[in-house]
């Protein structure tokens, strides 16, 4: 595409930036009304236990209380909560309150109540006897342990992922090209590592929340900050054992996301309550059942086995991960598969073969869910820490190891469901990386005068565009009075600025400005059918949509025009402010044709199209982190990480950079300060912000973010994706300047000061 | 019990409880603005003035604030707007819901110390958190305002 | 969830003496944290208006009134110079601005939390309390003692020119601190006080033609540390060692720089 672009590729603000900066009402609370009932849920104090007996006369009496739900006043289909496309590869295990409660803050009864105080007392009054079981705490453990996590009949699985409910088993698989044992045994270099990460919470600044209430046609009608209000109509539906008629979803702006509203995690409880009441009513995650009830990052184990020539060519990548869903299976049998097929296949440029396999197992620990990388965040950390340990063992620059082996534009990656890398520029951002970072300068261990350690690490990383063949990403475009345009989408900007960038793209096509384009969405009622804002799909391929929904709207739009011209539509030439005959002997304003579509008018000014896409085109990204190690503390300090990505043609640069900024933070918190411990008894010390720590503007460092583009012919004006791919380079480009900086490779997140001060301390003898 | 505070320049009259946070009763009288990120006086998202000193709404009884004045973001469009069209223009608000908050506490730096150094910023606003940004947009708007008004572009 | 019967602002001291004395009733200091206590206050005392927010001095001494926040002593310039900026050190990485404009000195001290930075701090200073019925006793026998149902009304500070040095290791910039360590040194005497070990301050005198690493091995090896989720003991110690070398370090040079 040479034409030159007006509004893509231009840093225009967030649409609703003034209005967020300036504190106006906008998220769930504060567009709901708060004369509504107040829900709440009892959470159960064990890791696995059954219900005995529970007694709520008491707690019915206190007044104010509408309404107390018990495991047996609830719907006995299982469902799932994982916003996926039906039908979900997440098994159905869920009951919205069920006998049987699988760990420390499982739902065991829903409380309404007019007041805060009401429900609150009512919560303290529920009297529960459990039976309490032997729990499944560690994830090793956990497959074909005689405790088991979800024993029932009534468990199911809709989709061939390898599950089997009697083994502690979400899914299960292998995959593999090429004869990896063989090409091993051929290798001069072959070795294995293990890596862990824990389940690391999105952490987002606003709790899970959901207002539900009866609307005028006796409909359920559901507020939510949620990024799927398509998957949340069928969920609730679901759950409920109601017609998916009988509900409508809309999502208000939403306090960030990150993949954790990307399941039904609050929704269900005020829905029922007001579909067995009647009632309006709201309920309002504390942060405390935010990290403790959540929907966090899969915990991993992934171990890597590698084999390479002395020369530094990478021959064979065998990865076997091991995932611990929680008490659920939400997103476990999908977010897995990214641990390998978003790390092997950035060796295709030398690999002869790989194997990838993977468990995942229920355990009696919160459930996971969705997070920004979805599993390839914890794939990565541990295949480029390998290759980090491979350049170390052959002496060799880990910037060269990894151009010699990465994967080029145009190859097959046969560790990517064979599709194509169609446009990769992966090799120019690891070049422009190092020159930008400074790599030749940064790489050497330096000491500094007063005795701190400096040192550098560099990692690189993929993600996909949506999910092929499966998501399926819409838009409508209306020419209205004036001759500006409504854009209605059922993507969910969550904060990322996805109504601005697609307005964006309206703009470019119908040749006008951004501010001409009002963006509406999402309303599972009026938007057009969108899987929702996940998997990094938003851009790439609802951007699609617009594009098509555009080209369709012109030809409407020319259809009027020919009307009121007289002539044929093939001889007129739209562009943006009027159509004009070819010859210029005739013209009419856009205005004018606008105006004639609300009078006496049969042709609709609005065009509607979907788009899904075959392939999932990767973004490709290089990072590299220096940092200051104080060697006696242990501190580290990130001074400096710098970025180049590829995310196809970059559509805003101002949030294309904010999300890179925001996603390589993240993953900081991940590597160094975020951590997750289970006491004994199953339960979660890291219950607040006090004990969790993310990341303050004082552990940030010198971010530095450039883009370095290639085009995708199949995204819209040749864009890819940028939301999930810049969590995945800290953790290994931190581990590795750590390793320059101590000799230790740490194979577990996070690193926190006491590991790093004592490892060295026993190495200065024993201080 | 009944309290008056001089809210937004405009004096109130609330019957709070004793045990009301002063959090809950400024939603209660329509300021939206003021969020709550955590319980535990950890995020800065419910910054307030209280005498003009920022201090944490979710973390102050509703009665220790009778008799004083109170400000949040609503009374303070004007002097907010000087300076958060430069966050828009980096798109550091991302989700949004920390911007009050952190709005709030840049006036409160802003008024005390007019010319922050980029690290006098992090420092003084290092209470407020905010998980999409990563903070250096906001760091950016901020210093780009100050440029504006240095060189007299305001 | 925190419930509270009653407020009372009493107008004297000694009302709101005989309000602390009845049972479940609670002296209000900033009130962090509120939301974190699960438990029933019959009556929360709010001193406010018994004017207990100052820093003044005399000849002797500092007098910083109970209800002074930690983000006046931070910002104060006289107090700061005195104290070769002990205040603004270590009081800086405290949360958060909005949270040190409501955290009082009194509300700080009178808490004795183990983690506490402003008691490591005022512990190396030789601080004062003063109790209203009690009266004036030292900080550091105040630290001893059990739970306490007078009113702390005053910190006081020697006005005794100081150098010091203070050191917290926190696992995030603003996180509670792993350890913290203060040293003061006047007069040839210098105190350390390591803190957040986690339990509180406790005080070690040397004299100052000690060397740097033999008061880091003797505090390392006396003081009682102990692990939580932040930390374990064996790190504790191993900071303590660092720490203290450091902070001596500091004020030696400091001393000779004079």
């Amino acid at each position: 595409m040479n034409r030159e672009l007006k509004s893509v590729g231009k840093g225009v603000r967030k649409k609703d930036a003034m209005q967020l900066l300036l504190g106006k009402p906008a998220y769930v609370q504060d567009v709901t009304p708060a004369d509504c009932l107040v829900v709440r849920v009892l959470r159960s104090p064990h890791a696995h236990a059954v219900i005995e007996s529970i007694s709520c006369d008491i707690a019915r009496k206190v007044p104010g209380v509408t309404a107390i739900y018990t495991w047996e006043d609830v719907p006995q289909k299982r469902f799932t909560m994982a916003g996926q496309t039906y039908p979900e590869p997440s098994p159905y295990d869920r009951l919205i309150l069920d006998r049987r409660v699988r760990f420390a803050g499982d739902a065991v009864a829903i409380v309404a109540a007019e007041t805060e105080e009401a429900a609150e007392k009512a919560l303290r009054l529920i009297k529960v006897t459990y039976d309490v079981q032997p729990a499944v705490l560690d994830f090793h453990n956990a497959l074909d342990n005689p405790v088991l996590v979800h024993p029932e009949d009534s468990w199911k699985a809709l989709c061939d992922v390898g599950a089997d409910n009697r083994r502690n088993l979400c899914a299960q698989g292998t995959e593999s090209d090429g004869d990896v044992d063989a090409v091993m045994a051929d290798c001069d270099i072959c070795f294995t590592r293990t890596f862990h990460t824990r389940a690391v919470h999105q952490a987002m600044m606003e709790t899970f929340r959901t207002y539900t209430e009866i609307d005028h046609y006796g409909r359920l009608h559901v507020v939510s900050s949620t990024q799927i209000v398509f998957h949340a109509r069928r969920i609730l539906a679901h759950a409920l054992d109601i017609p998916k008629s009988k509900i409508h979803v809309e999502k208000p702006r939403i306090g960030g996301g990150f993949g954790a509203k990307q399941t039904l995690v609050a929704e269900i409880y005020p829905a029922f309550v007001t579909w067995k009441t009647g009632r309006a009513a709201r309920m309002i995650y504390s942060r405390k059942e935010c990290q403790t009830a959540g929907s966090p990052r899969h915990e991993m184990e992934v171990t890597v086995k590698i084999g390479a020539d002395k020369s530094g060519k990478i021959r064979a990548l065998d990865v076997h991960t091991l995932s611990n869903t929680g008490a659920y299976g939400e997103h476990g049998p999908t977010t897995v598969g990214l641990s390998g097929h978003k790390s092997i296949p950035l060796y295709t440029g030398s690999l002869e073969a790989f194997r990838f396999g993977y468990d995942v197992v229920y355990t009696n620990v919160q459930s996971a869910g969705a997070y920004r990388g979805y599993g390839a965040t914890q794939g990565i950390y541990a295949v480029e820490s390998v290759v980090n340990e491979l350049a170390g063992m052959l002496d060799m620059d880990p910037v060269q190891i990894r151009l010699q082996n990465m994967v080029r534009e145009g190859q097959i990656m046969p560790a990517y469901y064979n599709e194509p890398a169609s446009a990769c520029a992966l090799d120019r951002c690891m070049l422009r990386c190092a020159e930008a970072f400074g790599w030749a300068e940064k790489y050497p261990v330096r000491r500094t005068p007063d005795g701190k350690i400096r040192s550098a690490g560099v990692a690189m990383a993929m993600q996909g565009s949506g999910i092929s063949g499966v998501d399926v990403g819409s838009a409508a475009v209306k020419l209205n009075d004036d001759g500006f345009y409504v854009l209605r989408i059922g993507a969910a900007d969550m904060g990322t600025g996805c109504d601005t960038i697609l307005a964006q793209m309206t703009a470019e096509c119908m040749d006008c400005s951004v501010d001409d384009v009002i963006v509406f969405g999402a309303d599972s009622d009026a938007s057009p059918y969108d899987s929702g804002s996940y998997a990094s799909s938003t851009t790439y391929v609802t951007g699609r949509a617009v594009e098509k929904a555009c080209l369709e709207l012109k030809e409407k739009i020319c259809t009027v025009a020919a009307e009121m011209l007289d002539c044929p539509a093939a001889e007129l030439v739209f562009d943006g402010r009027e159509v004009r005959r070819a010859d210029n002997t005739a013209s009419v304003s856009l205005e004018d044709i606008a105006t004639k579509s609300m009078c006496g008018n049969t042709v609709a000014l609005e065009a509607v199209s979907s788009h899904s896409s075959p392939t999932s085109p990767p973004p490709f990204m290089v990072g590299m982190a220096e940092i200051e190690l104080d060697p006696e503390t242990g501190t580290v300090e990130v001074l400096d990480y710098t970025a180049v990505v590829d995310c196809g043609t970059v559509v805003n640069p101002n949030l294309a950079k904010i999300q890179t900024e925001g996603g390589l933070v993240q993953g900081i918190g991940m590597t160094l300060t975020e951590n997750i411990q289970y006491h004994e008894n199953g339960h979660m010390t890291e219950n607040s912000f006090l004990q969790y720590k993310i990341p303050t503007r004082l552990e940030t460092g010198r971010l530095h973010v450039e883009f370095m583009p290639s085009y995708e012919e199949s995204g819209p004006f040749g864009a890819k994706s940028i939301g999930e791919i810049v969590i995945n380079t800290p953790a290994p480009a931190i581990v590795h300047a750590l390793y320059r900086a101590t000799g230790n490779w740490y194979r577990e997140l996070p690193i926190l000061p006491e590991r790093l001060a004592l490892d060295l301390a026993e190495k200065d003898g024993g201080r | 019990m009944e309290i008056t505070i001089l809210l937004n320049g405009k004096k109130r009259t609330a019957e709070v409880r004793a045990d009301t946070v002063l959090f809950d009763l400024l939603r209660d009288l329509g300021c939206a603005s003021v969020k709550c990120g955590c319980e535990t006086s950890a995020c800065g998202l419910c910054t307030v003035l209280l005498d003009d000193k920022p201090v944490l709404s979710c973390s102050v009884l509703a009665v220790r604030a009778d008799g004083r004045k109170v400000d949040t973001l609503e009374g303070l469009q004007d002097e907010a707007s000087a300076f958060v069209g430069f966050i828009a223009d980096q798109g550091a608000e991302q989700c949004g819901f920390c911007n009050p908050g952190f709005v709030m506490n840049t006036i409160a730096l802003l008024r005390e110390n007019p010319d922050p150094t980029d690290d006098e910023i992090r420092q003084y606003l290092a209470g407020n958190l905010c998980r999409c940004s990563g903070y250096e947009g906001q760091t950016r708007g901020i210093r780009a305002f100050l440029n504006a008004k240095k060189e007299g572009r305001l | 969830m925190l419930t509270i019967d009653k407020y009372l602002r009493p107008s004297t001291l000694e009302e709101a003496y005989e309000a602390a004395q009845k049972k479940n009733s609670v002296v209000l200091g900033g009130m962090l944290w509120l939301r974190l206590a699960n438990k029933r206050v019959s009556t929360a005392i709010d001193l406010s208006a018994l004017g207990l927010e100052y820093v003044t001095e005399d000849e002797d001494f500092w007098h910083i009134g109970a209800y002074t926040t930690l983000r006046t002593l931070e910002t104060h310039e006289a107090l700061n110079n005195m104290t070769g900026n002990l205040f603004r050190d270590a009081l800086k990485a405290i949360v958060g601005v909005q949270f040190r404009n409501l955290a009082t000195a009194g509300g700080s001290v009178f808490g004795r939390f183990g983690f506490s930075d402003v008691v490591t701090a005022l512990l190396a200073l030789d601080a004062s309390v003063v109790l209203y019925k009690t009266g004036a006793l030292s900080l550091e026998d105040f630290c001893r003692m059990g739970k306490v149902n007078d009113i702390l009304t005053e910190i006081r500070i020697p006005k005794t020119p100081v150098h010091t040095a203070y050191f917290a290791q926190r696992n995030t910039a603003t996180d509670f601190p792993v350890l913290n360590v203060c040293a003061a040194e006047k007069k040839e005497t210098i105190t350390i006080v390591v803190g957040a070990r986690p339990l509180g301050g406790t005080v070690y005198r040397f004299s100052a033609a000690e060397t740097a690493e033999n008061m880091a091995e003797r505090i390392a090896g006396d003081a009682v540390f102990t692990g939580n989720t932040r930390a374990s003991a064996e790190y504790r110690r191993h900071l303590c060692r660092v720490l203290v070398k450091r902070a001596v370090d500091e004020i030696m040079a400091e001393r000779e720089g004079i």
